[in-house]
């Protein structure tokens, strides 16, 4: 292949894997924002959402023959109930281990949110055994067709890096839309800016901040489902890797800045494309671990994000 | 030549003047009071002094050496200690470890000298807590040596704030509303407290909102309204200058 | 009393290997004794000065593989082991060092991600270097310590005596540290970090002190590790080796040296000795009685299930671990117990 043919199929590949980077890291941007917490579990509930995935699949019965709509309306109810699950699981997670550490040294809720993060990786290692699962080819061909290139000037785009990429778009103007266009994303940004001020002014703070975890986990859900299509497998370790790539993008976009987390997402999924392609596919975590620590060395607000001086 | 010179001292945050061309001598020995509405600066001033934020304009000299930009820990063990608006004591470490912490800026002893207690750490490490014991006595709080910082009285943090500042045998002594939140007959106390450190031989500049307070300790005072010295002088002129009562009563009192 | 205890302790483990003759035990009594070193190492940086380091297992990497390139014939280098506990202590320092001097200003969670990405760089360096580092295959034939012409080889005995007396120096260096200019400065960093600067202190300088010499311990437990096992992999200084050290700091209690000791004590028994003994029984007692589910059981893949329960119980119920310091331990129920009298641990 053509050297620049080969650069935009992994530029290709990269912004399906930035998709996925950007909606997870937008769950950590967002909870950042309203409790300045990494929520550190937060990977774990992506992979979740491929297992929640899995067993909801697993209940529909799918042959080789059922296509068209039917696909279309299966993956559709599929990504909801998914979503749906993440976002309950986000929320007791917020509820049980977070809620009453809140106004602790910051240590704490880190500490447990860590404890958490492997409480939840130990569940699905029992509940799905220690290799990988595979994850139905479940793509509008129908059940089981390999998927579909495009070729395009002679670069070949296959079918599932455009679901990825569309899903993950659709999500995120739809998580625009509520952020700043309903009476919730209202609230949300109120509390995110001064927590007090937002409950003098009648928002209901832990009511807020749980919509904010539900939000954050059903789209790390959402991530879920397109990843377990995108690759094929899932493994109940993928979420430490990637929730750790996908916090690296939130902080590169700025951490609490929502549309910082899309950019940062879609950066690190380049990167970590080109990486592999231009170095090894080895060193994309060494590559992408080093940007994570330059960014906070040398700009911890990030791209968008602003810098905010320490109050003495 | 004064202890303390600020030649138009100004310092912006954005496009706000917090602190705007400030100009004002501290004579050894002498105590100067830095008076004014809220908001008027004076902590600004302070944090200028002690190095927490860098000056936008003008200059700050100690003992003929600029402090400009100086780190906080050079600036104390250059001479001057403070204490804080909003008490900032080490919670949790006892009241004696406090004031032992305050010596730090005038301890020789290396990481390596206290992880093998050498002879020079022991013997500094004595006489640091001997100090730091003196201290405690007069400030009245020898009985709490043992306890936390933070379960003192508020009156008796506010003067461990003053004991650990003292610690560092600094020639200037800021303190920021030492006053702040106790009753009147604390009050009272502290500024004879306050006069008892000048007897010691420590020069004190002082932060206070309560204007009356300050007018029987004080050489001179310097008044700040909105970031800009308004008047300054013997405490008897100033508190007879029409600017300064306009600027605690506001216009037409 | 509270001087007697100890020495009675520090007699009883003396006599351990004379008393239990299991030479796999006694293995796992070692282990747990580099788990110790390496909470100590952690205890200051994460306990006194208040700093959340996260990917501490590469401090421990580094340690061993410094060991393992110059000692094994990797390089055929063969240098003493005794003298390279402190070249060892000495570039893990070092490395603390590098890693803190540009990233020590950041405020705590962001150090905490900042080492956690060091420590999953580390390891996979070291894994992708396999020209000089042997792949993820590791390093062999490490070169094991010689006492006068005494070769400790495999046997077990001798490490528990060595990680033994060097956990009694490291107790009586930290216990001078605490208590003196160096750990009150970490301590006043702990509580207000503004406040230690305007008390003379230079921040960055005891920081950069705290981390480095927390790094240096993690390092002489990494000689140790190399040493006994011989060989060294990547493996096994990953996010789960890092979990393991603070599970066990938070368990026993933060700042405190018993309850570091305790927490690392019970982890390490828990990893090294319980949890495979356990596994054992159960799949022998599954041949037995013919319950092929137990027979094939593996409790060891599910420790940190428990270091998991264990992080997030102690945080919500028991903050201050179980054996706290005084200090600590108000500290983290300060909501609660708002006014309380209470004596401070000198």
């Amino acid at each position: 292949m053509p050297e620049i043919h080969q650069f935009f199929q992994q530029l290709i590949n990269g912004i399906a894997l930035g998709g996925m980077y950007a909606l997870i890291a937008l769950g950590y941007t967002m909870v950042y924002g309203i409790v300045e917490l990494i929520n550190f579990a937060h990977g774990d509930v992506y992979t979740l959402g491929s297992y929640f995935s899995l067993s909801i699949l697993a209940l529909i019965p799918l042959s080789r023959y059922t296509g068209g709509w039917q696909l279309w309306l299966i993956a559709s109810c599929v990504i909801v109930l998914a979503a749906l699950l993440c976002g309950i699981v986000g929320v007791l997670i917020e509820r049980l281990a977070y809620r009453r550490l809140r106004n602790a040294p910051r240590l704490a809720p880190l500490i447990t949110a860590i404890g958490v993060s492997l409480i939840l990786e130990n569940l699905m290692q029992i509940w799905k055994g220690t290799s990988e699962v595979p994850f139905p080819q479940f793509l509008p061909g129908g059940l089981g067709v390999p998927d579909n290139v495009f070729v395009v000037a002679g670069v070949g785009i296959h079918e599932r890096a455009l679901i990825v990429v569309v899903v993950s778009i659709l999500a995120m103007l739809a998580l625009n839309l509520l952020v700043f266009r309903t009476k919730l994303g209202t609230a949300m940004r109120a509390t995110a800016q001064d927590r007090d001020a937002a409950q003098l002014m009648g928002i209901n703070i832990n009511g807020t901040i749980a919509w904010t975890f539900f939000i954050g986990a059903a789209l790390a859900g959402v991530a879920g489902f397109i990843s377990g299509i995108y690759y094929g497998t899932t493994f109940f370790l993928n979420g430490y890797q990637a929730g750790l790539k996908a916090f690296t993008a939130a902080v590169l976009g700025g951490i609490g800045n929502i549309t910082g987390a899309m950019l940062g997402g879609f950066l690190i999924g380049i990167v970590e494309a080109m990486t592999s392609q231009y170095i090894s596919d080895q060193w994309t975590s060494v590559v992408v671990f080093s940007i994570l620590i330059l960014i906070l060395v040398f700009r911890p607000s990030g791209l968008l994000g602003e810098q905010v001086p320490e109050k003495v | 030549m004064a202890l303390l010179e600020l030649r138009a001292l100004c310092k912006n945050f954005g496009g706000l003047a917090a602190v705007n061309n400030l100009t004002l001598d501290v004579q050894a020995g002498s105590i100067i009071s830095l008076i004014g509405p809220n908001g008027a600066g004076k902590s600004t001033v302070f944090n200028l002094i002690t190095g927490i934020y860098a000056p936008t304009g003008g200059s700050i000299v100690f003992e003929h050496r600029t402090l400009n930009g100086m780190r906080p820990d050079r600036v104390t063990a250059a001479g001057i200690a403070r204490t804080f608006q909003n008490i900032r004591l080490f919670s949790f470490m006892s009241v004696l470890e406090n004031v032992m912490v305050g010596r730090n800026a005038r301890m020789h002893a290396s990481i390596a000298d206290s992880a093998l207690r050498t002879r020079r750490a022991t013997r500094e490490d004595r006489e640091v807590e001997h100090r730091a014991r003196e201290l405690l006595d007069f400030f009245g709080l020898t009985s709490y040596g043992s306890e936390w910082a933070r379960n003192l009285p508020y009156g008796m943090q506010r003067r461990l704030e003053i004991a650990r500042a003292l610690a560092s045998d600094p020639r200037l002594l800021l303190l920021d509303e030492p006053g702040a939140g106790t009753n009147p007959a604390e009050k009272q106390a502290l500024m004879r407290l306050v006069q008892s450190v000048r007897e010691r031989g420590v020069t004190v500049l002082l932060i206070e909102h309560d204007m009356h307070l300050v007018m029987g300790i004080s050489d001179a005072v310097h008044v700040l309204d909105y970031g800009e010295q308004i008047a300054c002088g013997p405490p008897d002129r100033v508190r007879h200058d029409p600017r300064v009562i306009e600027a605690y009563l506001g216009k037409g009192a | 009393m509270k001087r007697v205890l100890p020495l009675v302790i520090i007699v009883a483990l003396a006599f351990v290997p004379l008393l239990d003759r299991n030479a796999s035990h006694i293995s796992a009594y070692a282990d747990t004794g580099g788990l110790v070193l390496l909470a100590f190492g952690l205890n200051i940086i994460v306990g006194y000065t208040g700093l959340l380091a996260l990917g501490f297992a590469a401090f421990f990497a580094i340690g061993a593989y410094t060991y393992a390139f110059l000692a094994s014939p990797q390089f055929g280098i063969h240098l003493n082991f005794w003298p390279m506990i402190g070249v060892s202590a000495a570039v893990a320092g070092l490395f603390g060092l590098v890693l803190g001097a540009p990233t020590l200003r950041l405020r705590g969670d962001y150090l905490a991600i900042v080492t956690l990405g060091f420590g999953e760089i580390v390891p996979q360096v070291l894994q992708n270097l396999d020209k000089w580092t042997g792949g993820p295959d590791g390093i062999a034939g490490i070169d094991q310590p010689r006492l006068f012409g005494f070769g400790f080889g495999f046997n077990p005995v001798p490490y528990y005596y060595l990680y033994l007396a060097i956990i009694l120096v490291s107790l009586w260096l930290l216990n001078n540290l605490r208590h003196s200019r160096i750990g009150r400065s970490w301590m006043a960093i702990r509580e207000d970090e503004l406040a230690a600067a305007h008390m003379g202190i230079n921040t960055t300088t005891a920081k950069l002190a705290a981390f480095s010499l927390g790094a240096a311990f993690a390092g002489v437990a990494g000689v140790l590790f190399a040493a006994k096992l011989s060989t060294v992999s990547p493996s096994g200084f990953d996010f789960n080796t890092s979990v393991m050290i603070l599970a066990a700091l938070v368990l026993g209690g933060m700042g405190n040296l018993p309850g570091v000791i305790t927490g690392a004590v019970i982890i390490g028994l828990l990893n090294f000795l319980i949890l495979p003994q356990a596994t054992n029984w159960v799949q022998t007692l599954g041949q037995q009685m013919h319950i092929a589910v137990l027979a094939s059981v593996d409790l060891n893949q599910y420790r940190f299930l428990v270091y998991g329960i264990i992080l997030v119980t102690v945080m919500l119920f028991r903050p201050e671990g179980l054996i706290p310091s005084a200090t600590r331990r108000a500290e983290l129920h300060a909501e609660a117990s708002s006014g309380a009298p209470a004596q401070a641990d000198g």
